[in-house]
């Protein structure tokens, strides 16, 4: 089991290197590059540029070189753990987007605690109270749920708030502590505000999540290891529990790998439109402007959280699993 | 406990399975009785309501299935009647979830199922489930019932009990791993023991074994046995009395001689006749019973057996429903072919 574990950090590197060049490969991809979109800009608020000052952009961000001669600057920084300057915002990187992603970071926990807490139980309660009225009651729920896009969730409760409590609920933070040093009464009034967001992807994920534990569960309190539980004399819940709801959850703990980047990139546009400071819109913005060394970045954090999310499932189910176990 | 009065008495059971399609009924007034150290075998072919008559008696019938009519009487000595006080209890009474229920089920009727692999939990040791069924009903420590489950497999014949406790299921070979079932179920001495086609699922020789097992530990604990089987090569192996069912009903019962050498009804018979001897001059053809069983919605009136009888009488079997009633001292048989004869003044 270690020593599983131990070979796959050791690889780690290796698919984080080959991963990288994708990723640098993908983002030169659309024509042109950050000078194209920064001339059209300034040739939009009416100002003209010459050549010779193309040029010199260019060879200043080192843009006129060939692809692999920049990917190697830039992996070479990247080493040394200088993720670069943000070409469109002209500040470093890391100080760009450390707060971003701490923020992000908090939003996907919290989503995911409540997801799971809120799935498991109503997915339980679907499959052993089948076609009774909370199953069915959770069904449409989780119809609604999956049905609706997340953005549209997140407007219909921000008009809410607003028509009914005269509130504003966009943002992580009130006003000033927008920029304010990190004390307890910031992060209480982050508090204030995550849930909404928080509660917002939940849902989603929540509805999902609970149709996939139901159909696993129906599939596992048919099995004869259920019904030998039921002969030894076992109570019904303490059985379920036990038993089938072990099982059927083991299917889901795979699932977190590739959970954890889609937190992430998912709530790009709830937090568009709620206007939330995470890594999200900042990725989109990055792309759109060709900032190409904020996107290679912010990809290569969604890069190594794909495959510590998978990491950390694999070793799940390992603890959960003695058949995985023994294999490895 | 008196050995002439039943332990478990079925009397009249139907259960029947309520779909959208129509109503299936699996048990169609089953009538039998198991008296204390009786091994019962209950034969017939698939889908003659063996597998649902004996979780109807241990109350395991999932929904849409229910129990309509009938008694499953049971001797019991961890549970009264709540009306009367006596020991003998009607099973379809009580909440099969309920208490009463789960304090007779694994402690004095056990199963013992069809797929041991099937029926252990992966994911949980066998000693976890062991353990688990010990302390359900008896009031000792984990480390106790460590011990109890060490004795419990060391019963049943399993090497180096101790380690194979920490084993999963799936760790063990087929053989073993119907021991360790075994040994679960037997784990609160239960004086009635349910086993469900215990040996399909193992090879021929290992079968020999489980089955010389399961008769030495019935002797050991002087226990009751019911042993669902198609296989009649097995009951004449272990039972000492026979139930022949067909689509739901009971067709003959008697002692296990009689049965083999006197069989009475038109079905014991045929099944009979079409067992592979070793006598029989090679390329004879083995005789086999004519037709198919019925679709469960589209069940003859009368005699079940009547479309697929050598004895068929038209306008009696196809117009009556026949009773079960005895022949002699040792048989009954649910057939008019005795029906007429026993009326006849001779």
């Amino acid at each position: 089991m270690v020593q599983y574990i131990i070979k796959r950090l050791l690889l780690l590197p290796l698919l984080l290197f080959i991963f990288s060049i994708f990723a640098f490969v993908l983002i030169q991809a659309p024509p042109g590059d950050f000078v194209t979109s920064y001339i059209a800009e300034l040739a939009a608020s009416g100002s003209s540029v010459d050549q010779a000052q193309i040029d010199a952009l260019r060879s200043m961000y080192g843009l006129d070189q060939p692809m692999y001669v920049q990917y190697f600057h830039w992996m070479g920084r990247m080493l040394h753990g200088d993720l670069g300057a943000s070409l469109d915002w002209k500040r470093p990187i890391a100080e760009l987007i450390r707060e971003r992603v701490m923020l992000t970071v908090l939003l996907g926990a919290f989503t995911f605690v409540l997801t799971w807490a809120l799935a498991i139980p109503i997915g339980i309660i679907g499959a052993t109270k089948q076609y009774s009225f909370l199953d069915y009651f959770f069904t449409v729920f989780n119809y609604i749920g999956i049905a609706t896009p997340t953005f549209m969730t997140a407007l219909i409760l921000m008009w809410l708030a607003f028509s009914w409590f005269g509130i504003s609920v966009t943002g992580l933070f009130s006003a000033e502590y927008v920029d304010a040093p990190w004390t307890l009464a910031k992060f209480i009034d982050l508090l204030k505000h995550i849930w909404l967001p928080v509660l917002i992807l939940a849902l989603d994920g929540t509805a999902r999540l609970a149709r996939i534990m139901r159909a696993n569960l129906l599939d596992e309190l048919n099995k004869p290891y259920v019904e030998m539980a039921r002969a030894k004399g076992m109570s019904e819940w303490r059985l379920v529990l036990k038993y089938p709801v072990r099982m059927a959850i083991n299917p889901l703990i795979s699932t977190i790998g590739w959970y954890l980047p889609l937190l992430f990139s998912g709530s790009v546009i709830v937090a568009t439109v709620l206007n939330l400071p995470t890594i999200g819109p900042m990725l989109l913005r990055s792309l759109t402007n060709q900032d190409m060394f904020l996107a290679g970045a912010i990809i290569m954090i969604y890069l190594f959280l794909a495959i510590i999310g998978t990491l950390i499932s694999d070793i799940l189910l390992a603890w959960l699993d003695p058949r995985i176990r023994m294999e490895s | 406990m008196n050995p002439t009065e039943p332990l478990l008495s079925v009397q009249n059971l139907k259960t029947y399975f309520f779909l959208d399609e129509g109503t299936v009924k699996a048990v169609d007034g089953v009538d039998f009785d198991v008296y204390p150290g009786q091994v019962v075998g209950i034969v017939g072919e698939s889908g003659c309501g063996k597998s649902v008559t004996i979780k109807s008696v241990l109350r395991l019938t999932q929904k849409p299935g229910r129990i309509v009519e009938g008694k499953i009487l049971f001797r019991s000595q961890r549970v009264t009647d709540a009306d009367s006080g006596s020991d003998v209890i009607d099973l379809t009474t009580l909440d099969p979830h309920g208490k009463r229920m789960r304090s007779i089920r694994g402690a004095e009727i056990a199963m013992i199922p069809q797929e041991p692999m099937a029926s252990f939990s992966p994911v949980h040791t066998v000693g976890n489930q062991l353990i688990e069924a010990i302390r359900l009903h008896e009031d000792v420590s984990k480390e106790e019932a460590r011990q109890i489950a060490i004795e419990r497999l060391h019963e049943v014949g399993m090497p180096n009990p101790e380690q194979r406790l920490d084993a999963y299921s799936w760790e063990l070979s087929g053989g073993l791993r119907q021991r360790a079932m075994i040994a679960m179920s037997l784990s609160c001495n239960p004086h009635l023991l349910i086993a469900d086609e215990p040996t399909t699922a193992i090879d021929v020789t290992t079968q020999a074994q489980v089955l010389n097992l399961l008769r030495s530990l019935q002797k050991m604990h002087n226990m009751s046995i019911i042993f669902i089987t198609h296989d009649l090569g097995v009951i004449a192996q272990v039972a000492d009395y026979v139930v022949v069912m067909y689509l739901g009903r009971v067709m003959e019962t008697g002692p296990v001689d009689d049965i083999f050498h006197n069989p009475l009804h038109p079905y014991t018979k045929a099944l009979l006749k079409s067992i592979p001897s070793i006598y029989s001059p090679s390329g004879t053809e083995l005789p086999t019973i004519e037709g198919s069983i019925p679709h469960p919605f589209s069940r003859p009136s009368g005699c079940p057996f009547y479309p697929r009888c050598e004895a068929f009488m038209a306008g009696v079997c196809n117009a009556k429903d026949p009773e079960l009633q005895s022949i002699n001292e040792r048989q009954s048989v649910s057939c008019f072919l005795y029906e007429e004869k026993q009326m006849q003044p001779s």
